[in-house]
């Protein structure tokens, strides 16, 4: 079993950074979800926040570092003019082109906007603390920024997932 | 049901609500380069500051660096500071639902038939 530098990074983009991405956002999301006065005590809320705010700008960072190692290192082997590129590859067929057209399109430019949205959640975890868990419309935007910022790297990682089968980089 | 104590007061609304429009307005700007991209090809060559990456590198680039600058200016002006954070909010929201809007291949593509 061999793997080549450009399946190595690939590997590293798509599914390392995108894992630990996932895992910060499960952990994130229940951290959130769960900041509430009726929910827990002072202590448990100044010992949540710790962890919260780990979880937050593990995320945002993790986002960070997939969308720049995909669009410097990854994205130029995959729309290079070469003819057995992925890219020219989906294009020569009429079945596949759609994948590069649509996917590969809404992929490119929509898991951009997940690092500026989870920096944000993060600066606000960070900033407001546990007095997030004070002020319900604070935190409530902060959830659905979180969220957001999740699903748009949920459509991006699904069809890198889906393109990285049809159209591999070798 | 009274509010735990955690010994900290929150600080005021503004630095929130900063955050949020500044990331509204990043999201947004993206929606509007890529479909600019795909209108105008002058713009399209303006925007590859890498080659081998091609236009995407200033489609993302140019709404990035504007974010953080109008993040900076918004924080500097309302940190510390109560503002009608409903209306920010919203604002927000919407500009980030457009951004996403125009960030659909669909959509930028139909900018540049």
């Amino acid at each position: 079993m061999t793997l080549t530098l450009r399946g190595l990074w690939t590997v590293l983009h798509g599914m390392v950074f995108g894992a630990i991405f996932l895992l910060a956002f499960a952990g994130g999301l229940a951290g959130l979800y769960s900041l509430r006065p009726q929910l827990v005590t002072p202590e448990g809320l100044r010992e949540r926040m710790t962890r919260l705010r780990a979880g937050v700008w593990t995320m945002a960072i993790m986002a960070w570092v997939t969308v720049i190692s995909g669009t410097y290192i990854v994205y130029p082997w995959y729309r290079a003019k070469d003819p057995a590129s992925p890219r020219s590859t989906l294009l020569a067929n009429p079945a596949t082109a759609l994948w590069h057209t649509f996917g590969m399109e809404w992929k490119e430019h929509i898991g951009w906007v997940a690092p500026i949205l989870a920096t944000a959640v993060a600066f606000l975890v960070s900033y407001y603390g546990a007095g997030l868990a004070k002020d319900d419309r604070l935190r409530r935007a902060t959830t659905v920024l979180f969220i957001l910022a999740f699903a748009t790297a949920a459509v991006a990682g699904v069809f890198g997932a889906f393109l990285n089968k049809v159209g591999p980089i070798r | 049901m009274a509010m735990p104590s955690t010994g900290h007061e929150s600080p005021a609304n503004g630095a929130g609500a900063a955050a949020l429009l500044a990331a509204g307005i990043g999201t947004f700007l993206m929606g509007i380069l890529t479909a600019w991209a795909e209108a105008s090809a002058t713009i399209k060559g303006l925007l590859v500051w890498y080659g081998p990456a091609g236009p995407l590198t200033g489609k993302t680039g140019v709404p990035v660096l504007a974010w953080l600058l109008i993040w900076a200016i918004l924080h500097a002006a309302w940190r510390g500071k109560e503002v009608n954070f409903r209306s920010i909010y919203r604002g927000a929201l919407t500009l980030i639902l457009l951004g996403f809007l125009f960030l659909f291949p669909p959509v930028f593509e139909a900018f540049g038939r």
